[in-house]
């Protein structure tokens, strides 16, 4: 590991054999991935991979039932989504967590307010959260605004905002493109883009219409019956590979063969440092 | 305020000029109050020709009296009802709490204070009972505080024997004076209240994840916020409020008595925050609406009082000022969600 920092790029997350039980039920049976500093990580997979559930781990919502979490190398364990957010690790969950009556600033800020003790201290926060809008380019006319009010693109906008201006460096995605126009979801990946090149920001990306994704991803992992089953560049797959890749499990699954083929999980990091 | 100075910064999105649409509903969310107030100021000047003597000090008093428990008991209920919950035993906190008062003071030596102290935490335990089993255990709120309600009746009729109480003779004098005894003491209380409320929902964390927790309650909890210690910490500033205006009327009537409170001034109660604005889904309300709701309230009961009206009237007045808020609020809710206000 300590070989890999020092030819590529610093490696900001890494998990290993991670696993999530549900009672009797596996959701994650052994999930080994890494993201590099600045780099946007695409998580593309089946409905009912897991893709949630791991990110639900990440952010600190849930423990997992076993396994690692290196944070900068370090191990560490994500006791609730203040403390994953207390490491610079957030979520934009998929129905964005937002709270229609409350206005814009508000929900950026909702449970990490500015307090001035012991009133909130909206002044502060509306021009953070004017600033924060401003600086990855997205159009408001008033953070006064109820959320209800806004349009999809912008309530996820809105959603991807709250975590730039609280020192954010390790950003979680949940389904950003789900239930949105082309021109929304370009929107989306137009954001996506601006945060990258800041540079600060490294991000997983979870969606499940991988077509969508690809021009943003760096590089791209296949979540297939918990496990990551395929890890490669962007640029050295293509669309085709991805779509064989899933068409084939689609098929094993309908045949019946069950779990427990070789994918070659592992080969992935081989090639990204190739 | 800070509106024009963002505004030239950005390019607007949507065809409402920077800040407009905000302003405008803004605006007719304060109309929303204003046009309670002018209900309110409608109704004093209908009295008043009627009845001159209504603005008399001695009459304000009377009605100063009718709104003041309804004010306190509705705060509590604002707050509840934002947060996507009700409380239906509030009234019988309000009975049950000068009873524990006295029980403390005369049958085990508390100093009145201290007994008061005592009285106001079991409320509060109350109010932890109907949280935790509603939050905790998933029994819709008006199902537990019903229980509550009748379960509360039940003891404060058996412990009272279902005859008044004196107020304890060492909780007379000051004290009594200042916590209801005085003409205007217990306005004042409620007014205290408001203000402190009033600041507590609009410009205090709390107040913010009352309305989280009411408006998406699964966002709230993905964002981190303790949804539960927040619902169940309403139910208990409701029921503690409740227990606070039972000792203040208590004082007032100078009588602990078991016939006060009970359900009636819970609907009161309710009935305020409605007719003031509060939304029964969760997410909306204001206090500053409750409180006007319980002074329209308590000038039509004074009022019909002095003009000889039956109270049978009376509550067909309120029947449809409760019909009629509820209907302008569902109005309301629908022109917001399509972005017409």
């Amino acid at each position: 590991m300590a070989d890999d920092a020092s030819t590529g790029p610093a490696e900001v997350l890494r998990v290993e054999h991670l696993a999530k039980r549900f009672g009797a039920v596996s959701a994650l049976t052994d999930i080994n991935l890494r993201l590099d500093q600045g780099e946007v990580l695409g998580l593309i997979g089946d409905n009912g991979a897991g893709k949630s559930t791991l990110m639900k781990i990440l952010c600190g919502f849930q423990p997992p039932s076993a396994g690692h979490i290196r944070l900068y190398g370090e191990p560490v364990q994500l006791h609730s989504v203040e403390h994953a957010r207390s490491l610079g690790i957030d979520i934009v969950y998929q129905d964005l967590a937002l709270v229609n009556q409350l206005s814009v600033y508000h929900n950026m800020f909702l449970n990490r307010e500015i307090v001035r003790w012991p009133f909130l201290s909206n002044r502060a926060m509306r021009k953070r959260a004017r600033e924060a809008l401003d600086s990855i380019g997205v159009k408001i006319d008033s953070v006064d605004t109820e959320v209800a009010k806004l349009s999809g693109g912008q309530r996820q906008a809105i959603a991807v905002a709250r975590s730039v201006f609280s020192d954010t460096r390790i950003l979680l995605l949940d389904e950003p493109l789900a239930a949105m126009g082309a021109k929304e979801g370009r929107l989306i990946l137009d954001l996506v883009d601006d945060i990258k090149a800041r540079g600060d920001m490294s991000m997983i990306i979870i969606a499940h219409n991988y077509a969508q994704i690809m021009g943003v991803c760096d590089r791209v992992n296949l979540l297939q019956h918990g496990e990551i089953t395929f890890d490669k560049r962007t640029a050295d797959t293509s669309l085709e590979e991805l779509t064989d890749l899933v068409v084939a499990e689609y098929r094993r699954r309908r045949t019946g063969e069950g779990n427990g083929a070789e994918s070659g999980g592992e080969s992935g990091g081989d090639v990204n440092n190739g | 305020m800070s509106d024009t100075r963002t505004a030239p910064e950005t390019v607007p999105a949507a065809p409402p000029p920077p800040g407009l649409g905000r302003r405008v509903g803004a605006a007719f969310l304060r109309l929303r109050e204003a046009s309670i107030l002018a209900v309110a100021i409608i109704l004093v000047v209908y009295f008043y020709v009627n009845r001159p003597d209504f603005l008399d000090v001695g009459n304000l008093v009377t009605v100063s009296h009718y709104v003041a428990p309804i004010a306190i008991l509705a705060v509590g209920e604002v707050f509840l009802l934002i947060s996507g919950e009700i409380d239906l035993s509030v009234g019988w906190t309000y009975t049950f709490a000068p009873f524990v008062m006295y029980f403390a003071v005369e049958d085990y030596g508390f100093p009145p204070v201290l007994g008061i102290v005592v009285a106001l935490l079991v409320s509060a335990l109350v109010g932890f009972i109907n949280g935790t089993v509603t939050v905790r255990l998933g029994v819709p709120a008006f199902v537990t505080t019903l229980g509550m309600l009748f379960a509360l009746e039940g003891i404060t009729l058996i412990t009272s024997g279902s005859f008044p109480k004196e107020i304890p003779a060492s909780a007379a004098g000051t004290l009594q004076t200042v916590l209801g005894q005085q003409d205007w003491s217990e306005i004042i209380w409620a007014g205290v209240i408001v203000a402190i409320f009033y600041l507590v929902l609009t410009r205090m964390r709390w107040g913010l994840y009352t309305f989280a927790v009411g408006g998406n309650l699964l966002g709230a909890t993905e964002s981190g916020i303790k949804v539960s210690r927040v619902k169940i910490g309403n139910f208990m500033i409701c029921s503690t409020l409740g227990g606070i205006t039972g000792i203040l009327e208590a004082f007032r009537i100078d009588s602990i008595d078991p016939a006060a409170g009970g359900e009636t001034v819970m609907f009161y109660a309710v009935a305020a925050a409605v007719i003031g604005g509060t939304a029964l889904a969760g997410g909306v309300g204001t206090v500053l609406g409750a409180f006007l709701g319980a002074v329209v309230l308590g000038i039509l009961e004074d009022g019909f009082n002095l003009l000889g009206i039956s109270a049978n009237t009376y509550y067909l007045i309120l029947g449809i000022a409760v019909l009629v808020a509820m209907i302008a609020n569902v109005y309301l809710a629908r022109l917001r969600r399509t972005g017409r206000i």
